[in-house]
């Protein structure tokens, strides 16, 4: 069973060793969803190392809660959390994309211990965090369904079928996280595509809504707790966030979505995530503490 | 020969499924007095998902069922199964084989007034080219209760495809259904007819009239598409000059791919009926899109006999 911390330090401990990590797997010269992994680091070290029941010496324990990643194209800060709570060992996230690896480049069940869902192309793992929201519901689980989903995302058709399901069949074992982070893969999305308001949007379709920074550990983690008590709808937790999060050249910046580090800026980015995350400062390139 | 209707036999059996085993889930999209899952809601209420016009949604939902240990049918018309839901399957439920069904109902030209938009002429090619997909079509009535049976029983996706209409009784009401064989339905020497749904049908018709004109045709119902024992086929031929398909498909990524890929290389004539690459139409009956498709008994006699004719021209018999 995965031992949690309520520590708020230690939290934002976590969140630095998991955008390290994220660093880590882009490393020079080949791209990587930098910029997505990097906002939703906070929230997915708040629900990983805080509030899910899990246990990664068993995978597939009944009774365990689940997180889906929607936006699945930010595989690469879900495999940091999975290696830093150990599903399978570190050295593994130097593989990704690899041929042959078990970090695919989304998130692919039959490949990576802890993965629960395929997701990837958009719109899909809402729907799929529906559907075992209600299986678990019918087996009298406590179960809850965690998914994070992408303002881009938001475009897709589906989603919006997702949220009529969710309150039409009382999911509220249910709790969806929107990590708004303002950029679409092109550009912001204000100026590009503007899908909101999200809060108007989803209040319609009739989930409970509350609205946070989307890096400030407190804050996600009274959102987490006020959902669980929430009965009879699904919480959307529209979580404010900065693309690029925690790597000051990439902040904000649509060109760090799916982007790539020269040499200097991956050892600048090494430099400063190296003392939040308590890793070794002089370079990236050393071992995982 | 008696006649049932394939969807109402489903309907009843997924009630039977639902009794005998708590995992079966039922998903449908709207349609539930035509694909006939109103049954199976009116028994187990609590295992029936509404799931709106929404069939991306309801695909995606029961992967998510899927992965807590349920074993959904999603429901709807084939041509939204196979075509709305089309990502979703291959994404959601076929890369991670998931355990889902996929019951396309009212196939084919079967919803015969509603027209092209609510006709699948392409939904067997369509689930066929998705790795991991098992695509299965049965016969008649006994067979789709047979087949419903097996694929619950079975872990992994599975389309299956139904008609709307009757069907005449062609597979005996207690023959196993397994999964990947096909059936001789028919014995006869000189030319094999490999027919699929409601074509089978139509093929033993056929059959019957050629026995006056002295062509002894055999008849095999290839029910599993995918995966389908290419042996198993090429044994089905033995002896046989020349070899018909029959289909209510596309003749591009239906019974015709599977059967002239089987037989590549083997020598044998091949005459396939089925539905060029057109579209349908709204008609009054069933029977008047059968005549214009050329989906009749008549039209695989007239294959049978081309096949007969260039064998003759070849210097052989018959």
């Amino acid at each position: 069973m995965m031992t949690l911390t309520r520590d708020v330090a230690a939290l934002d401990r976590i969140a630095a060793r998991l955008r390290w990590h994220v660093v880590q797997m882009v490393g020079v010269g080949q791209k990587g969803h930098l910029g997505g992994s990097c906002s939703a680091a906070d929230v997915v070290a708040a629900l990983y190392f805080a509030k899910m029941r899990h246990d990664p010496a068993n995978p597939d324990w009944p009774d365990r809660d689940r997180f889906l990643l929607s936006k699945g194209h930010s595989a690469l800060i879900q495999y940091a959390a999975l290696a830093e709570s150990g599903y399978f060992p570190l050295e593994a996230v130097t593989t990704v994309k690899a041929f042959g690896s078990i970090l695919q480049g989304h998130p692919d069940r039959l490949s990576t211990p802890g993965i629960e869902a395929n997701t990837g192309s958009l719109g899909q793992g809402i729907s799929i965090a529906c559907g075992m929201a209600a299986g678990l519901r019918i087996d009298g689980r406590a179960s809850r369904v965690y998914c994070i989903l992408g303002d881009g995302e938001m475009a897709e058709g589906q989603v919006w079928e997702a949220a009529h399901t969710a309150p039409i069949h009382g999911l509220d074992n249910l709790v969806a996280i929107l990590d708004n982070n303002g950029l679409m893969a092109t550009a912001p999305i204000a100026q590009r595509y503007d899908t909101g308001p999200y809060p108007e949007k989803w209040r319609a379709f009739g989930w409970h809504v509350c609205e946070i920074n989307g890096h400030d550990i407190p804050a996600i983690l009274d959102a987490l707790d006020a959902a669980e008590q929430r009965r009879g709808m699904p919480t959307m937790i529209i979580a404010h966030t900065v693309k690029g999060s925690g790597i000051s050249f990439a902040e904000h910046r649509p060109e760090f979505h799916n982007g790539s580090f020269t040499a200097a800026q991956f050892e600048g980015a090494c430099r400063e995530l190296a003392g939040p995350a308590a890793m070794p400062s002089e370079s990236g390139t050393g071992g995982l503490a | 020969m008696s006649v049932q209707n394939p969807r109402e036999v489903y309907g009843r059996t997924l009630v039977e499924l639902g009794r005998e085993n708590l995992r079966v889930v039922v998903l449908e999209a709207d349609l539930g007095k035509s694909t006939m899952t109103c049954y199976f809601e009116d028994a187990f209420p609590d295992r029936f998902f509404e799931m709106g016009i929404g069939e991306a949604n309801m695909a995606s939902f029961a992967g998510g069922l899927s992965l807590t240990g349920k074993i959904p049918f999603v429901n709807s018309f084939a041509v939204f199964a196979a075509g709305r839901a089309y990502d979703q399957i291959r994404q959601g439920i076929c890369i991670p084989r998931l355990n889902v069904k996929i019951v396309g109902s009212s196939a084919g030209l079967s919803d015969f007034g509603d027209g092209s938009s609510h006709q699948s002429v392409e939904d067997v090619a369509i689930m066929r080219a998705i790795p991991n997909m098992t695509v299965l079509v049965p016969a008649d009535a006994n067979e789709t209760r047979a087949m419903t049976r097996a694929i619950a029983a079975y872990d992994g996706p599975v389309y299956m495809r139904l008609t709307r209409n009757d069907l005449p009784d062609v597979v005996p009401a207690d023959a196993p259904f397994e999964m990947g064989r096909p059936r001789v339905l028919r014995d006869g020497g000189d030319v094999v007819v490999f027919a699929m749904g409601q074509m089978v049908s139509e093929a033993l018709r056929a059959a019957g009239e050629l026995d006056g004109r002295g062509i002894s045709t055999r008849v095999v119902n290839v029910s599993s598409l995918k995966p389908v024992d290419e042996d198993a086929l090429r044994a089905a031929a033995h002896g046989v000059r020349g070899i018909v398909t029959a289909e209510e498909h596309s003749l591009i990524g239906g019974l015709a791919s599977v059967i002239t890929f089987a037989f590549r290389g083997q020598g044998l004539p091949v005459r396939c009926v089925g539905i060029a690459d057109v579209f349908g139409q709204s008609a009054h009956s069933y029977r008047e899109l059968q005549e214009a498709y050329g989906l009749t008994a008549g039209h695989i006699v007239s294959a049978i006999l081309e096949i007969a004719a260039s064998q003759r021209r070849a210097g052989g018999q018959p």
